[in-house]
């Protein structure tokens, strides 16, 4: 069974999602870094393939992205050590990255990498429904990996619907108008926005990211949606980090616990 | 020959290129972009503003100057279009005066753009101030610190200039930055993009308001020479936007010769160029599917050329399909073969031309066209801003060539 579907079978509350960038800090660091995230209790792992023009990134990101990049990370190497770290784990396991790099590596050859290195969806931001339903829909579908699609404070109920229509793993809904970066609290607009959208009756699961760094985000954003998603403020921890194991613990547990806010 | 137009598709594409692919986040600016701009744009009240614009302020339509020494020299018939001669030096502000009223439409308070060499991000700051409008443009650090005089002079009309740190510094990343802004700003800002690059609708947007500079070539010609129709139109190819406006009247008629230069750097096969038609593969880049200088794993490379304004590493969608369609004929000239272009106008004629319009220029010395033949080449604009690459290639090279 699928790791996104067999997650979302078991668990509809508070589901802690963990991105990072692959190659970063170390290049060899993707693999312990699946692994510390399934040991410290993360639910879901987000795997990020580093693109050398990250539009939708701040300041965190686009730096991790660099280092990795510098550090030689490639979509070869970045199969083989996803699929070292994901293999023997229960936690599903997505590709992110930018368009152009699935483009060169060929839909067809991307969606095998995926399959054989254990992944279970993906997430293209810059992959626009329209497109993906013209020309990669099928073969994506076909390969049986699950599609994530954003939407935004600012996304009609209309085409919320269509999304949700098209996608087979969860709905990432983006906090605020704004890229990828983390803060501290959410606003009350915000919270409206995810009300909103919660009283829906979608089919996907909703998971909200951008901007959860700490515990007060993360429970504001598990009020309405299924779970959330850290990735800037993961990174950060990690770019300090001594050891991997125990960065990746403390982060998990501030992000669970109010002790920690 | 295919018949091809200049006309972009229902969907945003030109045959295979083009497109928006670009995040959610940046859905609704863009889709509200795309929704109006033809009604704006067509309407009688923009056209007005529009070209009574071009025409008191720009000073259009630019000349059409029959360069009779340059003619002699190469024993052909040349004829410049004068973009270097409208305000601010350059096509680009064509563009901007464009988007500016377009942006007034749409109820944008905030203006925002890229910059390379700093005469796009010029032209923009110029009409931000005409028309009392807020403006930030990003520029690459490395860009700030080789075009000052341009920074300076987007700061006294008013502009904010952010120095963009990402990347390699440059355009690219300066283009990175104002999209992660506009992203940031959905309601109040529009971005004014200065080439024919980006996700669909700005590709078509950019190239009809150039597209002037060919309107004007066809009546121009047509007094010269009671032929509207030059054997061949020579421009130079950064992002595309001022061969795309030079060429565009012309593309319905295949007897005309399209000429597009691309920058080739320290030459084509030297790891340091800019000539993205020779170098790249088809791949997406700042929100279109066109075709841009990547490595196997579709990460940007950085291209070179001693032209701040074609340093980019890709080409507008429209371009990408008429290489493909065959329309075009796309040729590349070096750093030095521009510089000695540059000399040799400025020699001949007394008009110190753009590093960038160089490229155009450079292709005389590539094909030998005939004393009955007309051949028009857009001067994109003018070479102030490079005055110091000018020094700098004089005191290497003794002087310049010279062409008396
Ligand atoms: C004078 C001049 N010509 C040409 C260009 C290249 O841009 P495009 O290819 O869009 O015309 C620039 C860009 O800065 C420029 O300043």
């Amino acid at each position: 069974m699928n790791r996104l579907d067999a997650l979302f079978k078991k668990k509809q509350k508070n589901i802690l999602s963990l991105f990072f960038t692959a190659g970063y800090p170390d290049l060899q660091s993707t693999a312990e870094i699946i692994r510390a995230a399934e040991e410290a209790g993360a639910d879901m792992i987000e795997a990020g393939m580093p693109f050398s023009d990250p539009v939708a990134d701040g300041k965190t990101i686009q730096h991790s992205s660099e280092e990795a990049l510098k550090n030689g990370i490639n979509m070869n190497l970045y199969f083989e050590q996803v699929r070292e770290g994901g293999k023997s784990i229960q936690q599903p396991v997505l590709f992110m990255g930018y368009f152009n790099q699935v483009l060169q590596y060929g839909p067809e050859k991307f969606c095998h990498a995926c399959n054989d290195a254990g992944i279970d969806g993906f997430i293209i931001p810059d992959l626009p429904p329209d497109i993906f339903i013209r020309e990669y829909r099928d073969i994506f579908h076909g390969a049986g990996l699950r599609s994530v699609f954003l939407i935004t404070p600012d996304t009609t109920e209309e085409r919320i619907h269509q999304l949700d229509d098209l996608a087979t793993g969860f709905l990432y809904m983006v906090s605020s108008r704004s890229i990828t970066g983390s803060r501290e609290s959410f606003d009350a607009s915000q919270e409206e926005y995810f009300k909103r959208v919660s009283s829906m009756n979608l089919k996907n699961p909703l998971i909200a990211g951008f901007g959860i760094s700490n515990h007060a985000t993360f429970a504001t954003a598990c009020q309405y949606a299924a779970g959330a998603i850290a990735g800037s403020g993961y990174i950060k921890a990690l770019e300090k980090s001594r050891d991997i194991r125990v960065t990746t613990r403390e982060f998990v547990t501030s992000l669970l616990s109010p002790e920690h806010i | 020959m295919n018949k091809v137009t200049g006309e972009v598709d229902n969907n945003g594409f030109y045959g295979r290129f083009g497109g928006a692919y670009i995040p959610e986040m940046m859905y609704p600016n863009l889709k509200e972009l795309e929704n109006r701009y033809r009604e704006i744009t067509d309407s009688r009240e923009f056209r007005e503003e529009f070209t009574g614009l071009l025409r008191d302020y720009v000073g259009r339509p630019s000349p059409l100057y029959r360069a009779g020494r340059l003619s002699d020299y190469y024993n052909t018939n040349i004829f410049l279009k004068r973009e270097d001669l409208n305000h601010t030096g350059a096509h680009k502000i064509n563009n901007t005066v464009g988007q500016i009223i377009l942006a007034r439409h749409l109820g944008k308070k905030r203006i925002i753009a890229e910059t390379g060499a700093g005469q796009h991000g010029v032209a923009t700051a110029t009409v931000c101030a005409l028309t009392g409008t807020e403006c930030v443009v990003y520029m690459g650090a490395l860009d700030v610190a080789r075009q000052q005089p341009n920074v300076e002079r987007m700061k006294m009309l008013g502009a904010t200039v952010v120095p963009v740190h990402s990347g390699n510094k440059t355009l690219k990343d300066a283009t990175n930055e104002a999209l992660r802004d506009w992203i940031s700003n959905p309601c109040d800002t529009h971005y004014i993009i200065g080439s024919i690059v980006g996700p669909h609708p700005y590709p078509d947007i950019v190239t009809r308001f150039q597209s002037v500079i060919s309107e004007e070539i066809k009546a121009q010609l047509e007094q010269h020479n009671g032929n509207p129709l030059p054997d061949a139109v020579i421009a130079c190819v950064g992002g595309g936007s001022n061969a795309a406006g030079a060429f565009f009247h012309y593309l319905q008629h295949p007897e005309v010769e399209l000429i597009a230069v691309e920058a080739a750097g320290h030459g084509v096969d030297s790891g340091e160029s800019a000539a993205t038609i020779a170098l790249g593969r088809p791949g997406v880049l700042h929100g279109c599917l066109s075709v841009v200088m990547q490595d196997a794993d579709g990460q940007i490379t950085e291209p070179y050329s001693v032209s701040a304004g074609l340093d980019y590493p890709g080409i507008g969608p429209l371009f990408a399909h008429l290489h493909q369609k065959g329309r075009v004929n796309f040729q590349h000239a070096t750093d030095r073969e521009a510089m000695d272009a540059a000399f040799l106008l400025t020699q001949l004629e007394g008009i110190i031309p753009a590093l960038e319009s160089a490229h155009a220029l450079a292709f005389l010395e590539k094909r030998k066209f005939t004393p009955d033949q007309t051949v028009v080449i857009n001067l994109s604009g003018r070479g102030d801003k490079d005055m110091e690459a000018y020094l700098k290639y004089i005191k290497e090279h003794n002087g310049g060539k010279s062409h008396q």
